[in-house]
């Protein structure tokens, strides 16, 4: 306290002060309300972005989830001697080997466009998987294994609910009676529910109120005497009766009258017509499941295996390794350059007007658009080096250069932090400037300087514009080997799966982007983690 | 610290320069169309699989950009393909020539573009002459041509649903939107505007009815299933994988289906294409096998795994004549 407070605060003799007057209240309550106002505020705007940033997070996640598990299908695959000949193993048809066994477990499917269906069920990929497995594991051969083969994609959508979900399974109440066991049949019911399911299912009513299941209605799937019949028309009756006619998907046994409550039937909300799975494959495929042949597995081929255009053989693994060659290269390159120039331009650079106008520029160059980088990166690295498209050594240059002015301003931030007293306690026992810099500074420096390096990867890591000229935006099935294979990075193979057709790969994109959050999430903590441990503050 | 830096950074650089920038290219390079994209893509895939070759890069770059790479010159530093959702230019050919690249055509199948809206809204039965009048910049009223003035359907022709006209479409860098613009607004391009001026026929309206939704396809069909009553126009392949959601409208009285398309009944549909470089068979290996897969039955036969993947296939005797003269390599214009 010094004199003059404690006069003023001894002139309170005088009534009215100016601080204490209804005006300078009302100001006092004014300001009070503008601090909270602007708290609120505040606490809104971190409210705000804080939700979307939930949203987004479960958007994706649980989008992802689906992606992570696969559901395979465990069929007893000959590989005796006669199918498959131990000495010549690549010319062995390994499709028609695992087809043949899918089609032993679907008696049913007879004609040649049902065979189609059946072989539509297991992936393509099925036949590489069990040749590469076998030259693995070659004492598979000579015998009957139960091999699980990879279902395809819109098959494993179905089974994960994805696809053609809503429906129900009801018992009717009728006893059904089948005029034949195979092809077109006629169907006879003693009451008339059946006639409500077809009315719900949106069947388009004819003469004499035959109802007509075939043009854009429900489908309605009778289980009768352990088969599966599929109605197509649905007619009442004498006696509050019904009659039906249907194809036979699944054969049943007999064509004796099931009791009333003992047939059932199931109900897919979404016409056939539009959807990408048939009736006949559904019923095979609750067949297959019901024979507990078919399971959920976890997704290994999403994260071993490299691009592909069918989505349940699509996998990230070689855009990540792809993604971590060009890292590799960027870093190699810009670290050392970044924080030579940084030293450079802050401990030893004279400061006149061409430092000046090479900081400005630094400063520029940082807010460039990175499609520019790779605009260069096409005029100078390809056509000019003639250097390999696609490369990661050329991704990895072009990044190198968008992050390089990056890396330079948190390097020569965090040099400049260094107080001068440690520059001087040791040029002042006798260290030369080199010394100083190299044994003294840049090592306090360096945690800083680190994180500012791995903030600048990460943005990097995130970037497809400047790789998109020099063709790394590219479709590439091998898992590139070293740094001038063709490769791809996350951030390209996200794109180029949200734009792919099938539906498939809707989750495999959000499941990319999650994998890549946590390769930026972790970069993101080792920098905060380096700044907290090694920072010294002065 | 800085030593062992230094050392990863002397490595890193050994790597690069070990594993060979001399060394001749053994995979194919692909560039070109992203309608193509995907069927191309497919047939690359298949040839890895095979185990004989390594599967083939496929860019996505566009179709001008991609002939464009592909005609600057012959050598492993020029792609061996490149995909066109049209045919080659006669000025991009001369380019190609003057650069010594041939080109060998090979028509792959048809695309047909579809305008779909979300299941729960109506299918309508549009002319040419009707989508021209609700998506023109400038149309003809009572003989005059005047900026677009219609906002609903129904304005439009009093056989439509008074919905207002909202159509999510591609952008102009969009090969689709091209093809678009090509078979629609030129097409039935109306006299008074073609008289007035004739650029003003590919013109379409920037008043809001008409969205640019990207080239992303994919996001056009989320939009539509989130508004039933807007319209995308996109490729077929699209419609075809999300059937059960989207439903396409019906052009001059046709319907968007895998057969009308095939037929050529369907009338908004285009020809898809590869072109090889002949000068580049022999030298990279796998050019001719991977013609040969693409031109294969199980390929791009009606039941191939192309078509699976939404292209419209070739009538047989077409197709038969397309990959004989694709096997026999015959360079254009030679």
């Amino acid at each position: 306290m010094t004199d003059t407070t404690s006069t003023t605060m001894g002139a309170a003799i005088r009534p009215r002060s100016i601080h204490a007057d209804d005006a300078a209240k009302a100001r006092l309550k004014k300001r009070y309300a503008a601090e909270q106002r602007f708290k609120w505020i505040g606490a809104a705007a971190i409210a705000v972005s804080a939700l979307f940033l939930v949203l987004l997070l479960s958007t994706i996640v649980t989008q992802a989830w689906p992606a992570l598990r696969m559901n395979y299908m465990t069929l007893p695959v000959d590989l005796s001697t006669a199918k498959v000949d131990p000495g010549a193993l690549g010319s062995v048809n390994y499709d028609a080997i695992i087809q043949e066994a899918l089609a032993a477990k679907i008696p049913d499917a007879t004609s040649r466009q049902d065979r189609r269906l059946v072989r539509g069920m297991i992936s393509t990929g099925a036949g590489l998987q069990l040749r590469q497995d076998i030259a693995r594991d070659p004492s598979m051969l000579g015998k009957t294994v139960d091999y699980a083969v990879p279902v395809d994609d819109f098959a494993d959508l179905y089974l994960k609910g994805l696809l053609a979900a809503k429906g129900s399974v009801v018992p009717l109440q009728s006893a059904v009676t089948v005029s034949a066991d195979s092809g077109d049949v006629d169907l006879g019911f003693d009451k008339g529910d059946i006639l409500t399911f077809a009315h719900a299912a949106g069947a388009t009513e004819g003469e004499n109120g035959v109802l007509n299941l075939t043009s854009g209605a429900a489908s309605l799937l009778l289980e009768v005497n352990g088969g599966i019949i599929k109605l197509t028309e649905v007619s009442p009756a004498a006696n509050d009766g019904s009659t039906a006619k249907g194809t036979v998907i699944v054969r049943p046994q007999g064509t004796a009258q099931a009791a009333g409550g003992a047939a059932k039937l199931r109900v897919i909300d979404a016409p056939e017509s539009s959807r990408k799975i048939s009736d006949k494959e559904i019923v095979w495929l609750e067949g297959l499941k019901g024979q507990n042949l078919v399971e959920s597995r976890f997704n290994t081929i999403f994260f071993t295996g490299g691009a592909s255009r069918e989505p349940e053989l699509a996998g990230v693994w070689g855009a990540v390794v792809g993604s971590f060659l060009t890292m590799v290269v960027t870093l190699a390159i810009a670290f050392p350059i970044g924080v030579a120039a940084a030293i450079y331009l802050e401990e030893f650079a004279p400061k006149n007007r061409w430092t000046n106008l090479i900081e400005v520029n630094i400063n520029n160059l940082a807010a460039v658009p990175s499609i520019v980088f790779g605009l260069l990166g096409l005029a100078v690295f390809l056509n000019f080096f003639g250097l390999p498209r696609s490369a990661p050594v050329v991704g990895g240059m072009v990044l190198a250069l968008m992050t390089m002015p990056i890396i330079i301003i948190a390097s020569r931030a965090s040099i400049r932090a260094v107080p001068p007293s440690i520059r001087e306690a040791a040029l002042g026992i006798g260290a030369s400037k080199v010394q100083t810099v190299f044994h003294h500074v840049l090592p306090l420096a360096m945690p800083g300087i680190m994180t500012g390096t791995i903030l600048g990867m990460a943005h990097a890591l995130g970037e497809t514009a400047p790789l998109l000229m020099i063709g790394m935006v590219a479709f590439i099935v091998d898992i590139p080997g070293g740094f001038t294979d063709p490769a791809t990075i996350l951030p390209v193979q996200i794109f180029m799966w949200a734009d792919f057709p099938e539906p498939g790969f809707q989750q495999k994109t959000s499941a990319a982007i999650l994998i890549l959050l946590v390769f930026l999430i972790i970069m993101n903590a080792i920098a905060v983690i380096l700044r907290k441990r090694f920072e010294r503050r002065w | 610290m800085n030593k062992t830096l230094l050392a990863t950074t002397v490595a890193a650089f050994a790597i690069a320069a070990s594993t060979g920038l001399a060394a001749a290219r053994d995979q194919i390079q692909i560039v070109g169309s992203s309608t193509v994209f995907p069927f191309t893509t497919a047939v690359a895939e298949k040839l890895g699989q095979g185990g004989k070759f390594k599967t083939p890069v496929v860019e996505s770059t566009g179709t001008g950009g991609g002939i464009k790479l592909f005609c600057s010159g012959v050598g492993e530093n020029t792609p061996d393909f490149t995909n066109a959702s049209r045919a080659i230019k006669d000025s991009e050919l001369e380019t190609c020539k003057a650069n010594g690249a041939t080109p060998v055509e090979i028509k792959v199948g048809f695309d047909g573009i579809v305008l779909a809206n979300s299941k729960a809204g109506t299918v309508v039965d549009l002319t040419k002459e009707q989508i021209f009048k609700a998506l023109a910049k400038n149309v003809a009223v009572d003989g005059k041509v005047v900026p677009n003035p219609y906002t609903n359907w129904s304005d439009v022709d009093a056989s439509l649903p008074a919905t207002k006209i909202e159509v999510l479409g591609p952008p102009p860098t969009s090969g689709t939107r091209d093809a678009f613009v090509e078979l629609v607004m030129l097409e039935a391009c109306q006299d008074e505007v073609k008289a007035a001026n004739e650029k003003a026929c590919p013109e379409i309206r920037e008043d809001g009815a008409f969205i640019e939704a990207g080239e992303n396809d994919n996001l056009i069909v989320q939009k539509l299933e989130a508004n039933a009553n807007a319209f995308g126009v996109f490729g077929f392949s699209f419609l075809d994988q999300n059937a059960d959601k989207l439903q396409g409208h019906k052009v001059d009285g046709v319907e968007p289906t895998f057969e009308n398309i095939a037929s050529g009944d369907y009338k908004i549909s285009r020809s898809l294409f590869i072109y090889a470089k002949k000068e580049h068979v022999g030298v990279i290996p796998g050019i001719e096998e991977f013609i040969a897969e693409y031109t294969s039955d199980a390929a791009w036969g009606p039941e191939g795994y192309l078509a699976d993947k939404g292209l419209i296939p070739l009538p047989d005797a077409e197709r038969a004549k397309s990959a004989e003269e694709a096997k026999a390599l015959k360079g254009m214009g030679s």
